[in-house]
C-alpha cells in the first residue's frame, strides 16, 4: 500500500448546527422583499432606494460561468434571503445576547470576550444576517475609530456610508455583486481617521446557521489620511446537504500615506466526500488605493467551501501606491477553487506583489486567475507576480491562468510560476528521519506556504497553519 | 544488531533483491559494494523500509526486533538511519527546524522531553563543534538549492545530531571531491561508538580508505557473492567487478 492517497477523510469540525429561533423570510427575491429587508433593518429611504437600483440591475446581468468550476444552476427563488436570530440582541452588553450564541462562537474558537483584549482584537460577530456583537467599541471610539456593523452604520454614520459605499464595487459591477447589494443584510463597517493607527486588530466573524439561507454580508473599511488598521475575518457553517450560497462584497479604502492590511481565514464547509453540500463562496472583494503613498494588502487563506470564486483586488490609483495580494487556496475532496486577483495600476510608480500558493489534493481543482493591469499614465509601474502550485495524489488538478495588460512600456513586469507534486520520496525522507507521515505533510505543505503565512497575524497564522493540516488530513495515509 | 536473512524485494513486480543474508554487529562497519544495478541501493531503502519496495520473503531482525514490521518512522525512532543517495529537498522548511522535529520525533518515541527551540540551539552548535563545521547550513531551507556536496554533508549533519544506532550510508562519497570526501569521513569516524553500527553502500573504494571497514560484501545481481576484509575492496579496486560473477557464490 503506497503512501498518497487517503486523507481528505477528516470530518468538518465546525459543521455543528446552532438550535436557535430565527426569524426567516420566506424565499425568493423580489423588490418586496428588499423592501422587507431595508424595513427591518430600519433603514432611510436612500438606502432602500440604492438596493432596488442594485436589483434592477441584476434583473438584467446575467450569471457568469467563466470560472474553472462546475455546479447545478442556483435558484434564486429558492433561497431566503434574510434569516435572524429572534431575540434581537443587544449591541452593546454581551450579557444580553442569547446564550446558545455565545455558546456557538465560543465553540468556533471566538471568544467574544474580555480574553480578546489581551489578544487585542475587537470583534465583531455575524450570525446568519445580523451582527450580534461588537466588542470594544468603547475603546475604539476613543481612539475616533468607527468599528460597527454596517446596518448600524447606515443609520448613523450616513454621510460616510453614502460617499463610500459602492464607490470601489458599484452595484452594477458584477452579477453577484449587484446580487449582493440588492440583498446585503450586514457585515462591518470601520473607519479610521486622519493620522489614528488603529489600536487593536478589527475582527469579524461570519457563521451562517439557518438552512437554505444565503449570506450577503457586505463590508466597508475606509482608511482616512495617514491612518492605519489591520483587520481580520473569518468564516464558518454548519454541515448541510443542500448548497448554500454566500455572495459577499468587500470595499476597501485607502485615502493618502494610508494602509490597509486584510487578512480572511476562510473556512465554510467543503461539501462531503462525494461532493454534497457546501457553500458557493461567490465574493467581490476590492480594494482601491486613492491617495498617493497609501498601500492595501490582501492575504487570504482559502481552506473550505464547495467552490469558491474569489479575486481581491487593488486599484492602484494614488502615485506610488502598493497593492499586494498573499493567498494560499487549498482545494481536496470535491471542492473547487476560481481564485486569483486584480492589480490595475492606474497611478505613477505604483507597485503590486502577487504571491498564490495552491494546494489541489483529493480530486480539488484549483484555479489561480490574475490579471495585472498596467495603464498608460502609470509611469514607473512595477508587478512581481509568483504562483505555485502543489499536487497531493494524481485525481486532482492545479490550473494557472495570468493575464497581463501592459500599455504603458516603463513598466517591469515579473512573472514567477511553478508546479511541484508531493512525492512518495518527500514523505518517506520525512518518516525517515522519525515524523509520521502526516507531520511530514503538513511541514511539506507549511513550508510551501511560508511566504503567505508570514503575511498574516501571528493569531491567524497559527490558526491557518492548523486549518490546513486539518484540510488536508487523511490525503496522505 | 542487525540479521538479515535471505531477504527478496521486489520493486514495481521486478526483483531486485534474491535472496541476502547478512549479520552486522555493534561497533562493526560494513561496506556494501557491487557493480551499478546490482541492488546495494535497494538494500539500503528496504532496510530504511521505503514502501516502493515489496519484501517477497526473508527476515530481518534488529535489536531483536522484526524490522520489517516496523513504519520507517518507527525505525527512525528506533535509531536506524538512511544517509540518502538522494537527499530531497523541502522548500521553506529551515535544517534547523527540520532537524529539530525530527530530534523531537525521536526524543518523543522514547519518552525523552522534546528540546525547545533554545535549548536546541545549543545542542546543535555542540554537534556542529563536534564535527567542525559551522552552522552556514542551518538557515537555510532543506537542502533546497544545495550544491551536490552540500546535501550530502547535511545528511551525514543530520546523522550527527540524530545519533542513530545503525546508520546506512548510502553512496554518500558520490559527487563529492576529495576534500569534501575526507571531511565527511572524518564526521562518521567520529561518531563511530562500540554500541554504534555503520553499513556503508559504495561503488568506489576510496571513501573506504577513510571510512575503514571491518566487512566488504561485493553485491551481485541482488545476491552477496563475496565478503571478506578490507583488501577485498582493495582489490575489487585494481580488479574492477569482472571477475566475481554470481556463479561464484560461495554456499
Amino acid at each position: 500500500m503506497t503512501t498518497i492517497e487517503t486523507q481528505v477523510a477528516q470530518p468538518y469540525k465546525y459543521g455543528f448546527v446552532t438550535d436557535i429561533e430565527s426569524e426567516v423570510v420566506p424565499p425568493g427575491l423580489s423588490e418586496d422583499v428588499i423592501r422587507i429587508i431595508s424595513e427591518k433593518k430600519g433603514e432611510p429611504e436612500w438606502m432602500l432606494d440604492w438596493r432596488l437600483r442594485a436589483y434592477r440591475n441584476w434583473l438584467k446581468l446575467t450569471e457568469p460561468h467563466w470560472a474553472n468550476v462546475q455546479y447545478p444552476k442556483i435558484d434564486y427563488q429558492a433561497i431566503s434571503y434574510y434569516a435572524a436570530p429572534k431575540k434581537k440582541p443587544q449591541l452593546e452588553s454581551l450579557d444580553q445576547v442569547d446564550p446558545k450564541l455565545l455558546e456557538t462562537f465560543e465553540k468556533l474558537g471566538i471568544p467574544i470576550s474580555e480574553r480578546k483584549r489581551l489578544a487585542g482584537v475587537a470583534v465583531d460577530a455575524v450570525f446568519d444576517s445580523v451582527s450580534v456583537a461588537t466588542t470594544f467599541g468603547a475603546e475604539l471610539r476613543k481612539h475616533g475609530v468607527i468599528f460597527c456593523p454596517i446596518s448600524e452604520a447606515i443609520r448613523e454614520h450616513p454621510d460616510l456610508v453614502k460617499q463610500y459605499l459602492g464607490s470601489v464595487v458599484p452595484h452594477n459591477d458584477n452579477f453577484f455583486a449587484a446580487l449582493n447589494s440588492a440583498v446585503f443584510t450586514d457585515g462591518s463597517f470601520a473607519y479610521i481617521p486622519k493620522g489614528v493607527r488603529c489600536p487593536l486588530e478589527l475582527s469579524t466573524y461570519f457563521r451562517i446557521n439557518a438552512s437554505a439561507t444565503g449570506q450577503f454580508e457586505r463590508t466597508l473599511i475606509i482608511a482616512d489620511e495617514g491612518s492605519h488598521v489591520s483587520y481580520l475575518e473569518g468564516c464558518s457553517a454548519p454541515m448541510r446537504d443542500e448548497n448554500q450560497l454566500h455572495a459577499a462584497v468587500v470595499e476597501l479604502v485607502a485615502l493618502d500615506n494610508a494602509t490597509v492590511k486584510y487578512s480572511t481565514v476562510q473556512n465554510w464547509y467543503p461539501g462531503d466526500e462525494e461532493g454534497k453540500g457546501g457553500i458557493y463562496n461567490f465574493v467581490t472583494k476590492r480594494g482601491k488605493c486613492a491617495g498617493k503613498n497609501s498601500k492595501i494588502s490582501w492575504t487570504q487563506v482559502e481552506t473550505g467551501s464547495a467552490i469558491t470564486w474569489k479575486y481581491p483586488s487593488c486599484i492602484l490609483q494614488g502615485d506610488n501606491s502598493i497593492g499586494e495580494f498573499y493567498s494560499v487556496a487549498v482545494t481536496s475532496r470535491r471542492q473547487q477553487a476560481d481564485t486569483g486577483t486584480k492589480m490595475i495600476h492606474l497611478g505613477k510608480n505604483t507597485r503590486s506583489t502577487i504571491v498564490s500558493k495552491g494546494i489541489s489534493a483529493g480530486r480539488g481543482q484549483n484555479t489561480y486567475r490574475g490579471l495585472v493591469k498596467i495603464m498608460k499614465g502609470a509611469e514607473g509601474a512595477r508587478n512581481y507576480s509568483q504562483c505555485d502550485s502543489m499536487l497531493i495524489g494524481d485525481q486532482c488538478g492545479a490550473h494557472t491562468f495570468p493575464y497581463i495588460d501592459v500599455r504603458n512600456s516603463t513598466a517591469i513586469m515579473e512573472h514567477e510560476a511553478s508546479t511541484s507534486k508531493i512525492g512518495e520520496d518527500q514523505i518517506f525522507y520525512c518518516r525517515q528521519r522519525g515524523l509520521s507521515a502526516e507531520d511530514g505533510v503538513s511541514m511539506i505543505v507549511n513550508g510551501f506556504c511560508k511566504e503567505v503565512f508570514r503575511e498574516l497575524p501571528m493569531e491567524f497564522a497559527v490558526e491557518a497553519q492548523r486549518l490546513l493540516g486539518i484540510s488536508l488530513e487523511g490525503s496522505v495515509g | 544488531m542487525l540479521e538479515i536473512k535471505n531477504l527478496h524485494a521486489t520493486v514495481e513486480g521486478k526483483e531486485i533483491l534474491k535472496g541476502i543474508s547478512l549479520s552486522v554487529k555493534a561497533g562493526e562497519v560494513h561496506a556494501i559494494m557491487g557493480p551499478n544495478g546490482s541492488g546495494k541501493s535497494t538494500l539500503a531503502q528496504v532496510l530504511a523500509g521505503h514502501p516502493a519496495y515489496q519484501v517477497t520473503d526473508g527476515s530481518v531482525t534488529y535489536q531483536g526486533k522484526d524490522l520489517l514490521d516496523m513504519a520507517p518512522e518507527e525505525r527512525a525512532r528506533e535509531g536506524v538511519f538512511l544517509a540518502f543517495q538522494y537527499p530531497v529537498a523541502i522548500r521553506g522548511v529551515t535544517n534547523a527546524y527540520f532537524l529539530r522535529s525530527a530530534v523531537n520525533a525521536v526524543r518523543k518515541a522514547r519518552g525523552l522531553e522534546e528540546y525547545d527551540p533554545i535549548d536546541f540551539l545549543d545542542v546543535l552548535r555542540d554537534k556542529l563543534k563536534a564535527i567542525g563545521w559551522d552552522d552556514s547550513l542551518m538557515n537555510r531551507p532543506v537542502n533546497d538549492g544545495f550544491s551536490g556536496g552540500e546535501k550530502k554533508r547535511n545528511e551525514i549533519l543530520q546523522l550527527a545530531v540524530l545519533e542513530p544506532r545503525l546508520a546506512l550510508l548510502d553512496e554518500t562519497d558520490s559527487g563529492l571531491d576529495i576534500d569534501a570526501l575526507k571531511t565527511v569521513a572524518e564526521a562518521v569516524n567520529r561518531l563511530r561508538k562500540p554500541d554504534n553500527a555503520t553499513v556503508v553502500v559504495t561503488h568506489y573504494q576510496r571513501l573506504l580508505n577513510y571510512i575503514v571497514p571491518d566487512r566488504v560484501h561485493v553485491l551481485a545481481e541482488g545476491r552477496i557473492v563475496k565478503s571478506g576484509g578490507r583488501e577485498l575492496a582493495l582489490e575489487l579496486e585494481s580488479r574492477g567487478y569482472d571477475w566475481i560473477k554470481p556463479e561464484a557464490v560461495v554456499a
